[in-house]
């Protein structure tokens, strides 16, 4: 039995296999992203949105405040979307133009999902790290109270927040940071827990370097990864429930609005039979949400092809 | 009386790459009783070849030719009529002990499940059927460990286990793909002893796939030698070993660690494994082959039988020796 | 078994102690104190409420008061808004409404979703497995606030099938639009994770051996691949539970269905802050409780999973 030691299985692996060249990891996702068509297109949209959501307005010979009291009398006829009176996607149910509305709509779900992934991302990739790195005892007790929050309903809570300290974008943003770093945490840490143990760190370690240093030159920039991969998918996430508060009313304010707020806007005018309003909102608010679902998997897949 | 007759048989693998040629006209048959080996280095096809003739290639796999059964195509049957032959008439054992058990059913679920279904068993009787065979692979007290879980035993006890479940409708053919790989050096001495016992006290006809030439030397009636989805050579096992006709079996040969001779290097074959979506057009063997000739390159030697070998090279015998 | 359940209450009860504690501190936080935000309460109402809260007790002996009065004898105290309601009675009134459509579109997400992951792994890369995969894509990031209107337009004012709200007593026809709009996304995400654990599994070695054994494929499915396959869905209930009760409140307030969330929408735009606490509460309650229950059914079919 002890002839098994040198088989011909391992005879194949003699021969060095150098061809193999070292490339660079960014260039090879970059390449790989290039290469799924559905990620490409959906860039290509998302860049049109902001496009759209940040100089939309000018092509509007409207303001988002504007009521139009000739067509307000009768909506139903007068408002439908025309390019003769430039109200291109026609009038919302106050009699203000709804191009105008959209654009400003969007501009604020996307504000607000790329402000809360921003918070998100930072609170948790930071608290995350710090928890991985120090492991024992407090990583222990930082991801007890991670569990802990993860429990909570916290759209209860934000709703709660909102109603007690008056609904403002930024009790918005607070609300909805407040609940989404949490899982930012959680897979910030994992990946610290497998960078702790790489050379590099523990050269850094056994040179001295400070922990907070540490944390800050070695394990967050091996993190941006799955930080960017992350905070794309959670943008549309927090536009999800940024619209879902404000579907509600109890989010965005008049004279502000949001995608949210305009379907909710919508879908109570529906028996009218002024589905224009509630169609433009929805299509907006739709590609938005696929857009960046897409690019984010693109993303995914290209920066962590093992993952699949 | 010849067992299990395979012609010509080829599997193709469709993949993000192109085709893969796993097998390319592979022929061969067992005889009741028998054992022969079919040892090669990974990527040779000799597992896919088992696969194959069980119906068990993986989703992108297509085989070609005949695996006849008693006269009957394995390749070509209905899914319940193979059914039938699986486990009942011809049982396979895989590679690794670890993956190939149901880590959330009992042993006594996954083996009594064989008896209920092929032999019409009770449960209660297929269960006691299940301890008695488990005892019979010498697994310490079977009784009350039949009703584990896979994780609860070593490495060595779950191949004996699964050898267990290969023999409980008493198989006239058992398929063992490189049984002993996955486990420590003295578990597969062990493990081929049980082999010897099996062949002794079941008259199982046995194919061991292997590519371990130790194995091979103390086990089987006769050995087939595969590279790059092709046979080599075929001969019994004795005559193999004293005079191999061809360039891959000597090198095999030579790669093995002997201790009976003084020699300080190991020797190896140079070069590697083919690449098995682009192979040459002639002798796979033949980027690799010490001496290799002009039409080497071109022309695929066939199989023939020579002094009691069969083999493929279009060397002459003298060459080789 | 018994110490893994103490195990997992050793963190609930924190949790719920912190939501607790965490709403009531949000509710004094309030600028003017909860009570006289902007409309001055009645003054019956006000009595009543200071009354119960005991508001010259210090702040941890109030919250104390309310926890042991929610735990000996299910009493959120009264509403703010609403003389004669007490949080109970509220709560008791909805809840069973939104339990009745949330359980069957938890059961129609789970069933569905599963079927349909489970064929389209089994048929794979056929036109069944590209149907649902689009399907899921598509559906699973649909938000319920989007299928609802849609499904009122399509079905009650262009169909005319349904009605566009109300309970009535859960009849049926009442019944299947809030159940259609919960559970679609839910349902795609589980069959997308059923679909990718069963393709999975189906490459397992130890799938090899069963179909070695000479087992038909069904039964293979059933009694092999799908314990293993299911196990991902699990870990997937817990967080879809948050999110079917998070939807719910949608649900019931587009319907009108006399639910918990229509009560909680209400008392939002009337700030009566104890009605939102005391459904934030039970929310938070109801999915610990569930959670435990998923731990529980996980290590249950895990074996190497001991208590």
């Amino acid at each position: 039995m002890l002839t098994s030691r040198t088989s011909p299985e391992q005879l194949g692996d003699l021969p060095q296999r150098a061809e193999v060249k070292g490339r660079s990891l960014w260039r090879d996702a970059v390449g790989r992203f290039a290469a799924n068509r559905a990620a490409v297109i959906s860039l290509v949209v998302l860049v049109m949105i902001f496009l759209f959501a940040i100089f939309g307005q000018i092509l509007s010979p409207h303001e988002p405040d504007y009521v139009d009291f000739m067509l307000r009398g009768n909506i139903k006829e007068l408002g439908v979307p025309s390019m003769e009176n430039q109200h291109y996607f026609g009038l919302e149910k106050e009699g203000r133009d709804l191009y105008v509305r959209v654009v400003q709509g969007t501009r604020i779900s996307i504000l607000v999902g790329v402000v809360g992934s921003i918070v998100a991302v930072v609170v948790g990739t930071l608290y995350g790290a710090i928890s991985g790195y120090f492991g024992g005892r407090v990583d222990n007790i930082m991801m007890r109270i991670v569990d802990i929050l993860l429990a909570i309903p916290f759209m209860f809570v934000i709703i709660l927040l909102l109603v007690i300290f008056g609904r403002s974008p930024t009790m918005l943003f607070v609300g909805i940071g407040l609940m989404s770093w949490l899982n930012m945490a959680r897979i910030a840490r994992g990946q610290t827990l497998t960078i702790k143990n790489k050379e590099f760190v523990e050269a850094a370690i056994a040179s001295g370097v400070r922990p907070i240093k540490i944390i800050l030159r070695h394990i967050i920039p091996n993190l941006a990864g799955i930080v960017v991969v992350y905070a794309t998918l959670l943008v549309p996430e927090l536009i999800i429930t940024e619209s879902f508060i404000s579907f509600l009313g109890l989010g965005v304010q008049e004279p502000q609005t949001s995608l949210g707020a305009l379907i909710s806007d919508g879908a109570s005018q529906l028996n009218y039979g002024t589905y224009w309003m509630l169609a433009f909102p929805l299509f907006f608010f739709l590609i938005t949400l696929y857009a960046f679902f897409f690019v984010g998997d693109g993303l995914r897949d290209a920066l962590d092809p093992k993952d699949r | 009386m010849t067992l299990l007759q395979v012609n010509d048989l080829k599997v193709k693998f469709r993949t993000g790459d192109g085709i893969v040629n796993a097998v390319n006209g592979v022929s061969f048959s067992v005889n009741e009783g028998e054992t022969l080996a079919i040892v090669g280095e990974s990527g040779s096809g000799k597992s896919q070849t088992a696969f194959a003739a069980m119906g068990l290639l993986a989703r992108n796999g297509a085989a070609e030719g005949e695996a006849l059964y008693k006269g009957k195509n394995l390749l070509t049957m209905r899914p319940s009529e193979l059914n039938k032959i699986r486990s009942r008439e011809i049982a396979m054992i895989f590679q690794d002990p670890m993956t190939s058990l149901n880590p959330y059913m009992r042993i006594s679920d996954q083996m009594a499940e064989v008896l209920t279904l092929h032999e019409g068993m009770s449960k209660k009787e297929a269960v006691a059927e299940a301890a008695r065979m488990l005892d019979a692979v010498r697994i310490p007290d079977a009784k009350a460990r039949v009703t584990m879980y896979p994780h609860e035993f070593s490495g060595g006890m779950r191949q004996r286990i699964m050898i267990a479940m290969a023999l409980l409708c008493r198989p006239k053919l058992l398929i063992a793909d490189e049984p002993t790989t996955a486990l420590d050096v003295t578990v597969q001495a062990q493990i081929m002893d049980l082999f010897g016992d099996i062949r002794r006290d079941f008259g199982t006809g046995v194919i061991l796939i292997t590519h371990d030439l130790g194995v091979v030397a103390g086990f089987c009636d006769r050995t087939l030698v595969m590279y790059g989805g092709q046979v080599m050579e075929q001969a019994t096992t004795s005559d193999l070993f004293e005079r191999p006709t061809h360039p891959y079996t000597k090198g095999l040969l030579k790669a093995v660690p002997r201790f009976d001779r003084e020699e300080e290097v190991l020797q190896t074959i140079a070069g590697e494994p083919p690449d098995m979506s682009r192979l040459p057009a002639g002798c796979p063997f033949s980027p690799r082959c010490s001496i290799v000739k002009e039409r080497c390159w071109t022309d695929r030697p066939v199989l023939q039988k020579e002094i009691g070998h069969c083999r493929a090279c279009h060397a002459d015998l003298q060459e080789v020796a | 078994m018994f110490a893994f359940i103490i195990r997992r209450l050793a963190v609930a009860i924190p949790t719920i102690l912190v939501l607790v504690v965490l709403s009531y501190i949000l509710m004094f936080a309030a600028p003017g104190g909860p009570f006289n935000a902007e409309r001055p309460l009645p003054p019956n109402v006000l009595e009543n409420i200071e009354a119960r809260y005991g508001l010259d007790q210090p702040y941890w002996k109030q919250i104390y008061d309310y926890l042991v009065n929610i735990v000996f004898h299910f009493d959120f105290g009264p509403s703010f808004k609403y003389r004669d309601r007490t949080v109970s009675d509220i709560i008791t009134q909805g809840f069973p409404v939104t339990l009745t459509y949330g359980f069957w579109s938890f059961v129609v997400a789970v069933i569905v979703g599963v079927s349909l992951g489970i064929a389209a792994a089994v048929k794979h890369n056929s036109i069944l497995d590209y149907f649902a995969v689009g399907v899921s894509i598509g559906a699973q990031s649909l938000p319920n606030f989007v299928m609802a209107p849609v499904l009122v337009l399509v079905f009650t004012l262009w169909l005319g099938w349904l009605p566009g709200g109300g309970w009535n007593g859960g009849e049926w026809q009442f019944v299947v639009m809030p159940v259609i709009a919960l559970s679609t996304s839910y349902m795609a995400s589980i069959a997308r994770i059923t679909r990718s654990s069963m393709l999975e599994v189906l490459n397992a070695g130890f799938i090899r051996t069963a179909r070695a054994k000479g087992l038909p494929m069904k039964r293979i499915i059933f009694r092999h691949a799908l314990k293993p396959a299911i196990l991902p869905v699990l870990s997937y209930l817990g967080p879809a539970f948050v999110m079917m009760i998070t939807g719910s409140v949608i649900v019931d307030s587009y319907f009108s269905t006399g639910g918990i969330g229509q009560f909680f929408v209400n008392a939002a735009f009337n700030r009566d802050y104890s009605v939102m606490m005391g459904i934030t509460i039970l929310m938070g309650v109801l999915t610990i409780v569930f959670n435990l229950v998923v731990d529980l059914l996980y290590a249950w079919i895990d074996p190497k999973i001991r208590y």
